[in-house]
């Protein structure tokens, strides 16, 4: 007994494009058309999502008629240290500072990686970066970043 | 003579001392990530643009630029002396570059890289000097629908010449120019797509999508698929080729240059299929066919040479019609517009300086690499012996310092790390991102231009077609798409890309 799906990635790429196209459809239309000669800010992308929608359906159809490969194993440490990341440095920057929020990233995302140990001359080496990135970026270049936020000064 | 003083301004322009230091910077870094696998220039050019704010229009192209085909060389290194690409043009190198280093003749398969790049390098630059400013000419003549045409030619040509499905290159380029929807409709001044976010009012920015896509996507993709690195690299004997070997290499770096030159101007063709096609080209043409695979330094002097020369030539169409042929000149027509300059026919004459600058910067740069990378190979082969799980959590600081610097905000984080898991889901899906950062960028010029045009033609979309530039345009766009869906070529193409995978 196969399975109705024969082509995953295909299938997948075929939702993406499928809701982007629905999403898209379904906003673009409530913005003014107007007409091919004038058009209005909802013309070009009712049409680029309603491709899409034709695009999403192709995709359908040809994964359960077509074998395909298999997506294979999304990688969820990788994807949640280096995004994790990301995302608190994002929240944090501005609230703890520079200094603090560059030790915590390059922590959170090394713990993504298999190879991750503590190590001394390692976290010198962390040391050393934290510094040449504030004298680059805050000294060097402006960036306006506090190195030490308001949630430490009192 | 017009030339000879465009020239000389030129070289004025390029041998100033902070765009010789720019210059260097450039080739420098751009060998630095071209060495190290897993760092394309995509990613590093997204990663500096915001530095680049603060310098002048000129400098910072001619640092940018370095960086593009600085890659070039280095990405040769890696793949000779460790068999890994450091750079996805260089891919092709390995092949007979690592068994040459095998043979223990690693230094003369380095030596035949460095030069035949140069020999590449220079000739393209004369190329570029010879052909952009017809070019340019021709196209200050361009109406909106010529335009228009011409992005349309642009994006399916990035897609046919790509690798991987149709249809999904297809689908990505629908995504980007979905995507390119977000923010204010410059015509009617009404907010599109924004969710009533302010900060999306602007739009996305292109250097945040690029680092999501490219610069975080790549590392959680490198990271997943747990990617080893042989750090015993090998003994580097004398850098020196023989005689029979510089005899052998010459044809094959010139015919390699050639087919580099031609591919780079087109649309997405660019470096890797250059080098992937004049490979083929000197297998075929050779007596000993046997020898490739085996070592041959043909194997090695052709695809570097071509390599080279696409990543310069495809400049051509950026610095011309302000139409990029790939991710890189896409990031680079952002540089500009971020500088205030339209990107266009009109560079040339409105900002000679830059234009020629650019051009001079480039055979000087080639210089300083053929430099760089010849006398200090050991230096670079110590970089390659840097494990990726260093590298990695500093490219993530600097993408994110770098993105914040943008507009000062915390929120393009948030954006850059929705495209972080965007690009890793597309990358594990089989979807290549680089056609969808082109449409994204040329997305909003392309419904300019097509409102534009047909505006002008009181809505009959006849005029795409009867206006004589623009059908040939969209006929060679028809005819693109008719060849490949051919059984026959469809079944060529996915060979080539076979082998080369």
């Amino acid at each position: 007994m196969q399975p109705v799906v024969r082509a995953p990635k295909e299938f997948w790429l075929g939702v993406v494009y499928l809701s982007f196209g629905v999403v898209g459809l379904w906003v673009g239309l409530g913005y003014p058309l107007g007409t091919a000669g004038r058009m209005g800010p909802g013309y070009m992308p009712s049409v680029i999502a309603t491709i899409l929608i034709v695009f999403g359906i192709v995709s359908l159809i040809r994964s359960v008629r077509i074998d395909g490969e298999a997506v294979g194993k999304l990688a969820p440490r990788p994807l949640l240290g280096v995004i994790g990341g990301v995302v608190f440095f994002a929240f944090f920057v501005t609230r703890i500072g520079l200094i603090p929020s560059i030790f915590a990233l390059v922590l959170i995302s090394a713990c993504a990686s298999p190879d991750f140990r503590f190590r001394w001359y390692a976290l010198a080496g962390l040391v050393v970066f934290v510094a040449a990135c504030c004298l680059l970026f805050v000294q060097g270049l402006g960036v306006p970043l506090p190195l030490i936020g308001p949630w430490f000064s009192f | 003579m017009d030339l000879l003083s465009n020239l000389l301004l030129g070289v004025e322009t390029a041998f100033s001392a902070w765009n010789l230091l720019y210059c260097f910077i450039g080739v420098l870094l751009g060998t630095a990530i071209g060495v190290l696998p897993g760092l394309g220039p995509v990613a590093t050019i997204a990663m500096l643009l915001p530095l680049t704010f603060g310098l002048p229009a000129d400098t910072s192209l001619i640092m940018l630029a370095g960086i593009y085909y600085g890659a070039q060389y280095g990405g040769s290194t890696t793949a000779i002396l460790v068999n890994l690409p450091g750079e996805s043009s260089s891919v092709v190198t390995m092949l007979d570059g690592y068994q040459m280093a095998r043979q223990g003749r690693a230094g003369v398969a380095l030596a035949t890289a460095a030069i035949g790049s140069f020999v590449a390098g220079t000739i393209a630059t004369i190329v570029i000097v010879l052909f952009a400013p017809p070019l340019a000419g021709l196209a200050l003549e361009f109406g909106p629908a010529e335009y228009f045409s011409l992005m349309v030619l642009g994006l399916i040509a990035s897609v046919v010449l790509a690798h991987g499905s149709l249809l999904h290159a297809f689908g990505m380029i629908m995504l980007g120019l979905l995507l390119g929807f977000v923010g204010t409709d410059v015509n009617s001044g009404m907010q599109r797509y924004s969710w009533d976010i302010p900060q999306l009012g602007d739009g996305l920015d292109f250097a945040i999508l690029a680092m999501g896509m490219f610069g975080l996507g790549e590392i959680i993709g490198n990271l997943g698929s747990s990617m080893t690195r042989d750090v015993n690299t090998m003994k580097i004997s004398s850098l020196m080729p023989t005689r029979e070997d510089f005899r052998r290499m010459v044809k094959p770096i010139l015919r390699g240059t050639a087919f580099g030159s031609v591919l780079g101007i087109l649309p997405g063709g660019g470096a890797l299929l250059a080098a992937f096609g004049a490979y083929s080209l000197e297998k075929k043409l050779s007596r000993n066919p046997r020898e490739f695979g085996r070592g041959a330094i043909e194997g090695v002097a052709a695809p570097e040479s071509a390599n080279n020369a696409g990543a310069q030539t495809s400049f051509i169409p950026m610095l011309t019609l302000g139409i990029p042929s790939n991710a890189v000149m896409a990031l680079m027509i952002g540089a500009m517009i971020i500088q205030g300059i339209q990107p266009g026919p009109s560079v040339m004459t409105e900002q000679p300086a830059l234009f020629w600058g650019l051009i001079v910067s480039m055979w000087l740069g080639n210089l300083m690499l053929l430099i760089l990378n010849l006398p200090l190979v050991g230096l670079w082969v110590k970089l390659i012996s840097v494990p990726y799980h260093f590298l990695y959590p500093c490219i993530l600081v600097f993408c994110c310092i770098g993105v914040f610097s943008l507009n000062n905000s915390t929120f393009d984080l948030y954006v850059m790390g929705v495209f972080g898991v965007l690009g890793y889901l597309f990358r594990k899906l089989g979807a290549e991102p680089a056609p969808m950062l082109l449409a994204f960028i040329l997305g909003p010029m392309m419904e300019e231009y097509l409102r534009r045009a047909l505006l002008l033609s009181h809505g009959d979309p006849a005029t795409f077609i009867t206006n004589p530039i623009s059908g040939v345009l969209l006929f060679a766009a028809a005819t693109l798409i008719v060849l490949v869906l051919l059984p026959t070529v469809s079944r060529s193409r996915g060979e080539a890309f076979q082998d080369e995978a």
